[in-house]
């Protein structure tokens, strides 16, 4: 029963060697623009900010999704309608990351390359955030494609938050008078906030370390450009476009350096996510 | 006092309605969408020869991906051989004898932190403590990245469908005077049956899927896996390698394959969640 | 089946009034002799002070209201409090001579010796015929055709016999509650125990099923040392030779059932069994 302690190993064994191969560019690596294997300059900085981007559009589109799909389960469908529903939902997360690749690249850039983008453009071309040529591919659709994937986990722990809350509490916000939504946001939203925070924390995780859709559609690009629809990339995108094609000791390195930087942050992420739980269910513990 | 309207609330209270109805209707309709594009797609590809034959060169007809399909098959069994006995034994230490001990917490907390490591970067790492003193890419290496995807979810489920067993029924048979171990391995584990069962399953439908951590490690293979310890054939970085590629019988064999993999992963999870209502019965 | 009719006249000498909740003293040997028991979940203390000697091959009763300490005290008998890292005991428990609290005793002999049957029927995931093979076989060595002899005995024993005979494959969980729960008391006679303890086995069970358990119990009394552990004062008067009345974790009197409900010594437990409070 102690080959759990080879994890414990395991976990540290981790950390040691991402850090074997440190390349030695010193905090500029975080900061820098420039990719360029010919010239051997690495910097972090297009990786990171594709990563960021990426991932705050696909939460900003799939927490409000998650929200209202969550009240709509528990609070608006009839049980009967709500349970395929939601079955149907949860499949979303089943399917493979390299499938919503393939249907992203395939299917959905070229939708958004010539009917949405266009049509986004002519209503708010001026502002540079959707300027350049509508290509499909970019950082906006990584985000969409993201947010999709992300989607049925937010959604799986804002409805468990919304069953957990006690029917009094539900029953006596509708004795009021209360129309539903009133309810789900005075009631429900407040009692469960910390549980949707917790919800959100996973939902960061998981879009923080996406990889395969990632990479197929967002353009493969090291530069940060201030439009969304441009390409990009984001640190596990180059991870898994330049690996097999990093011949020199530095560019691996640097290589690695980047996987590092995501293995530090999704380990926070978690640290926080886990933290945070652990306080909510103490917290819940003291309430009940 | 004057009373505040009350039909801004209620048009308030209609419209997010509406909006809930058209939100999990977009979801599904998302899904509908990609699995629609995914069969027909994939099923114009798929014929005897794709599923037996083996790769041809790009811009030649036919072939296939027997090799790949038999690689996926073998890195994953393996995965889950080293994988699913890890994770159960931990499992069962943390529900059965974990309660409260500090080092059952540090254990917990590692579980769930492994659970969200990205697969891109346990790639990374099975390349750098196996490929590259090995010297080259292997099942063996690709194996091994899958098992530690697969697993903190085994010791996570099987956690869970422990510790729903209820007392009563341990100290019936404690109290007949059975060991503690027979207590868990006969009684426990029968109980949880169909739970671990569906936890496993689930698992594997999740592995057999990844793409970035055999990138690292197993990379892919034109050839037949006659052994494990080279590159070694498998669909998922098969479709990453043909549909970044140019060639259109390349992409098209690239849907053929993520047919299968879709068909075999939805399998696995449609049957998984089937058993669980069974269970429930 | 009908049960026996309780003579009570036969059993029990008359207990003389006492000042201290112990044990009486009693011509029938004590099965159980419990001496200065404490318990302890953690820091809180459970149990205090309890001694009590249970005589052999009776039934005792032990009463009182919820949350007393009723079950914490008979789970000591067999230890089975051990399961729980943050509960202990303190004292002295002899059973047939022996501390069964003292350190370097045979658990797993103990627990052969002494049967529990828990509140809500516990069969085993296992066919009935399993169910009953599990203990016999950890225990005995016995060729196949003894070990259907004795799961026969058992299930006889218990009642049951001639409503699984030809279910015995089925599993146990197929049955009703009441059967599940004479299942349960079958299962643990099989190995031939000399002490059974109950925790409230009929609490769960529906009223027909609960009168052919308490037959059941009137039958066993003489081949076993039972304790009963009720919430339920009638019951408690219906089937047992001796009551123990628990409060607050301490035993506050104990003697012949007809005197402790007819002319109790304590006024609380006066109080108990008038039903002013419960």
């Amino acid at each position: 029963m102690f080959v759990l302690v080879a994890m414990t190993a395991i976990l540290l064994e981790l950390f040691h060697h991402s850090r074997v191969s440190l390349a030695r560019f010193g905090w500029g690596f975080l900061t820098s623009v420039a990719w360029n294997p010919v010239t051997r300059e690495f910097g972090a900085a297009s990786s990171i900010f594709g990563t960021i981007v990426s991932t705050v559009i696909a939460l900003l589109l799939a927490i409000p999704l998650a929200l209202v799909i969550a009240m709509f389960l528990v609070e608006v469908a009839h049980p009967r309608v709500a349970r395929p529903v939601g079955y149907g939902i949860e499949l979303l997360a089943a399917v493979p990351s390299i499938i919503y690749g393939m249907w992203g690249l395939f299917v959905l850039a070229p939708v958004l390359a010539e009917h949405v983008q266009p049509r986004l453009q002519a209503i708010v071309g001026g502002l540079p955030l959707f300027s350049g040529p509508p290509m499909g591919i970019g950082v906006f659709t990584a985000g969409i494609v993201l947010a999709l994937m992300v989607l049925p986990f937010i959604t799986a722990v804002m409805r468990d938050i919304f069953t957990l809350v006690p029917p009094v509490l539900k029953e006596s916000g509708y004795g009021m008078g209360a129309t539903t939504w009133e309810v789900t946001r005075k009631v429900t939203m407040r009692h469960g906030m910390r549980g949707m925070v917790g919800g959100v924390f996973l939902g960061l995780g998981r879009a923080l370390g996406e990889t395969m859709a990632v990479t197929f559609v967002i353009g493969n690009d090291h530069r940060i450009a201030a439009s969304l629809f441009a390409s990009g990339n984001t640190i596990s995108s180059t991870l898994a476009n330049e690996f097999t094609e990093a011949s020199e000791p530095v560019y691996l390195s640097a290589l690695v350096e980047l996987g590092l930087i995501l293995f530090v942050v999704t380990l926070l992420v978690q640290i926080a996510a886990q933290m945070w739980l652990r306080r909510l269910k103490r917290r819940l513990g003291a309430d009940l | 006092m004057r009373r505040r309207p009350v039909w801004p609330r209620r048009l308030a209270d209609a419209a997010v309605k509406a909006a809930s109805v058209l939100a999990a209707a977009l979801g599904l309709a998302m899904l509908a969408w990609i699995l629609a594009v995914v069969l027909q797609r994939g099923a114009s590809a798929l014929n005897w020869r794709f599923i037996t034959g083996m790769p041809v060169p790009p811009g030649a007809e036919g072939g296939g991906l027997a090799n790949a399909i038999v690689g996926t098959f073998l890195v994953t069994l393996l995965a889950c051989v080293i994988g699913v006995p890890i994770g159960m034994m931990a499992g069962v230490y943390l529900a059965e004898f974990g309660a409260g001990r500090t080092l059952a917490a540090l254990v917990r907390f590692l579980v769930n932190v492994m659970i969200g490591v990205p697969s891109i970067i346990i790639g990374l790492f099975v390349y750098t403590i196996v490929v590259l003193p090995a010297g080259h890419f292997s099942g063996w290496a690709g194996g091994v990245a899958l098992s530690l995807l697969i697993l903190p979810v085994v010791a996570r489920t099987t956690e869970d469908m422990l510790a729903l067993v209820p007392n009563p029924l341990r100290e019936s048979s404690l109290a007949l005077g059975a060991p503690r171990w027979r207590t868990t391995l006969h009684i426990v584990f029968r109980a949880a049956r169909s739970g671990l069962l569906t936890g496993v399953l689930l698992a594997v439908a999740r592995i057999s899927g990844e793409t970035a951590p055999l990138l690292f490690t197993a990379l892919n293979s034109p050839y037949w896996p006659r052994s494990l310890s080279g590159p070694t054939a498998n669909l998922t970085v098969t479709i990453f390698n043909y549909a970044m590629s140019p060639y259109p019988n390349w992409q098209r064999a690239a849907w053929g394959a993520s047919f299968l993999i879709t068909l075999g992963v939805l399998a696995l999870t449609v049957v998984s969640r089937a058993l669980a209502r069974e269970r429930t019965r | 089946m009908n049960a026996s009719p309780k003579d009570l006249t036969r059993a029990v000498p008359r207990v003389s009034a006492l000042d201290a909740p112990s044990a009486p003293p009693s011509p029938a040997p004590a099965k159980i002799s419990v001496r200065g028991l404490n318990f302890f979940y953690g820091a809180t203390q459970a149990l205090f002070d309890n001694s009590i000697e249970i005589p052999a091959g009776s039934v005792t009763a032990i009463i009182g209201p919820s949350g007393c300490g009723k079950s914490t005290h008979i789970r000591v008998y067999n230890r089975i409090f051990q399961l729980y890292r943050e509960q202990r005991a303190t004292g002295e428990v002899w059973i047939d001579g022996a501390n069964v609290l003292a350190p370097g005793v045979d658990l797993i002999e103990l627990r052969r010796r002494i049967g529990m049957i828990f509140q809500k029927p516990t069969p085993f995931p296992l066919s009935v015929h399993e169910n009953l093979a599990y203990g016999l076989r950890m225990h005995y060595k016995m060729s196949r055709s003894e070990l259907d002899g004795r799961i026969e005995g058992a299930l006889r024993a218990a009642a049951l016999w001639d409503e699984v005979r030809d279910k015995l494959h089925r599993p146990g969980t197929a049955l009703s509650g009441g059967q599940q729960q004479r299942l349960c008391i079958a299962r643990a006679i099989a190995v031939e125990p000399e002490v059974l303890l109950m925790d409230e086995p009929t609490s769960a069970i529906d009223p027909v099923a609960t009168a052919r358990i308490e037959e059941l119990i009137a039958q066993l009394r003489e081949r076993y040392t039972i304790v009963i552990v009720t919430h339920n004062m009638q019951q408690a008067a219906r089937v047992s030779d001796f009551t123990a009345f628990f409060l607050s974790g301490r035993i506050v009197e104990f003697g012949a059932t007809t005197d402790l409900f007819t002319n109790p010594k304590q006024k609380e437990t006066e109080n108990y069994v008038t039903g002013r409070f419960g």
